[in-house]
């Protein structure tokens, strides 16, 4: 077997065989609840999605169709502990692609949130819901940048409410998960 | 009083480290006469939320777009993401009821409320709709005639076409007859429309310098001697990791990429130092020579 289909093997979980008992009859339907991810089971598996995916030409593993099947058939845990479902760059071409208006893209978007709450967060996000948390921008911007601006004629920037910011991530439940993931 | 007056957002990435496209944006914006309001204690828009939790990434845009409701303006943004994630969340929660009421559930928290009040652009939308062509051309006192260059506008102004009022997003031609303004030539090349791979270079690398380099290769291949962008993080990929790219193909691009507001500031007779040039990691002194700076 070639490595690229290891890898491909490897990155969703996949053994040989699927066995019925993997799967959950009733994911779809969790999924197609939430919003944004109501036509899951509109998919027809033309593949339309992944023959224009960007990311799927250079990449051996990342296929929307696949995700979309494996979502259907209810393979929950192969999907939700993948790698591969936060490949998806969002740049919206399969949704304007698809034949079925089934909204791919936040399909996509379904799953990494299912996922994170199933401990499947990158690190690179877990990073980015901190630094927003504490400093109301994705970036720490550093004092340096800060006086640089001055110098450059820029006005000041503005002072974030962090209080505010908080009060948000408390009441969606993003604190929990970023304490979790740091614990 | 000037006609056109926006409160700019920033967003994160711009303030971070692409400060040559605000410098340029608020230049060329100022001569045209478009008044900037700075956006008092606004946070990131929502974007990198989105793949963690919906919710969040819904709370944190409606607040900007309150901030905005208070001043009674519309939101001009700078970047791609932070004007899809506004634009985006501003039109559902004006459209669906339901998901209004949920989200008024937690701005009611922080004592806001979202009312739908205004609208959300992105900076070409403002100037090629708002301010317009004829306008734009008015200002030129140094047309770019010998420059051929190409564009990349980014997948978050024309994606998805539900949201994209105007343009094609097969097309798309916003950002081709903005350049055209300048008097410089725009250049048709393949997979103008491909994403630049940006938005998942924190998960893995290899995918978006693979995209990026293709595009490159394309954007050379047609003989362009620039490309321009619109988006800081569009902007990252090809300026600040071209020569990453150079490195791991073992090829040779130098495509200066400027920010479409440099451009402009250039045919509008700014200095490139006024415009931020110094800024950029690809040497443009090539093409600045050509056009007599």
């Amino acid at each position: 077997m070639s490595e690229a289909k290891e890898t491909q093997k490897k990155e969703l979980g996949e053994e040989a065989v699927i066995k019925v008992s993997e799967m959950d009859p009733r994911f779809k339907y969790k999924i197609s609840k939430i919003p944004g991810a109501e036509k899951i089971m509109l998919c027809f598996q033309c593949g339309t999605c992944t023959a224009d995916c960007p990311v799927a030409r250079f990449s051996d593993s990342y296929r929307p169709r696949k995700l979309l099947r494996m979502t259907q058939l209810g393979l929950k845990n192969r999907v939700l502990k993948s790698d591969v479902i936060w490949l998806c760059a969002s740049c919206f071409t399969c949704v304007d692609h698809c034949p079925q208006d089934v909204g791919i893209a936040s399909i996509i978007r379904a799953l990494r949130n299912l996922a994170v709450k199933e401990e499947n967060m990158p690190i690179v996000y877990r990073e980015l819901a901190s630094t927003i948390l504490k400093t109301g921008y994705a970036y720490k911007i550093p004092e340096l940048r800060l006086r640089k601006r001055e110098e450059q004629g820029l006005p000041l920037l503005p002072k974030p409410n962090i209080k505010s910011v908080t009060k948000l991530f408390d009441i969606t439940g993003v604190s929990k998960l970023i304490e979790k993931e740091s614990a | 009083m000037p006609e056109l007056k926006y409160l700019i957002f920033l967003g994160c990435v711009v303030p971070y480290r692409i400060s040559s496209y605000e410098i340029s944006a608020r230049k060329v914006l100022d001569k045209l006469g478009v008044e900037l309001v700075e956006m008092p204690e606004f946070n990131c828009c929502g974007f990198p939320l989105d793949p963690v939790n919906h919710d969040a990434m819904l709370a944190l845009a409606a607040r900007n777009l309150c901030l905005a409701e208070q001043q009674n303006l519309d939101i001009m943004a700078l970047c791609n993401g932070c004007f899809s994630i506004l634009n985006h969340v501003n039109k559902d929660l004006k459209e669906d009821k339901k998901l209004r009421e949920k989200v008024n559930g937690y701005l009611k928290e922080i004592g806001m409320e979202f009312k739908g009040a205004i609208t959300v652009k992105h900076l070409v939308h403002v100037l090629a709709e708002e301010v317009g062509f004829e306008k734009i051309k008015g200002t030129i006192q140094k047309p770019l005639n010998p420059l051929r260059v190409a564009q990349h506008i980014g997948c978050h102004i024309p994606r998805p076409a539900k949201y994209a009022d105007s343009d094609d997003p097969e097309n798309p031609t916003i950002l081709k007859n903005l350049i055209r303004a300048t008097g410089a030539e725009c250049l048709d090349y393949m997979d103008e429309t491909e994403c630049c791979g940006n938005p998942i270079i924190g998960i893995n690398s290899q995918i978006p310098l693979q995209l990026a380099r293709d595009k490159l290769n394309h954007v050379k291949a047609v003989g362009a001697q620039a490309l321009i962008t619109v988006c800081p993080f569009c902007h990252m990929m090809f300026d600040l990791h071209q020569s990453r790219i150079e490195r791991a193909f073992n090829e040779t691009f130098n495509i200066p990429v400027l920010h479409y507001t440099q451009l402009l500031g250039l045919a509008m007779g700014f200095s490139p130092d006024e415009l931020g040039f110094k800024e950029l990691r690809v040497d443009s002194t090539k093409i600045l020579n050509e056009l007599g700076f």
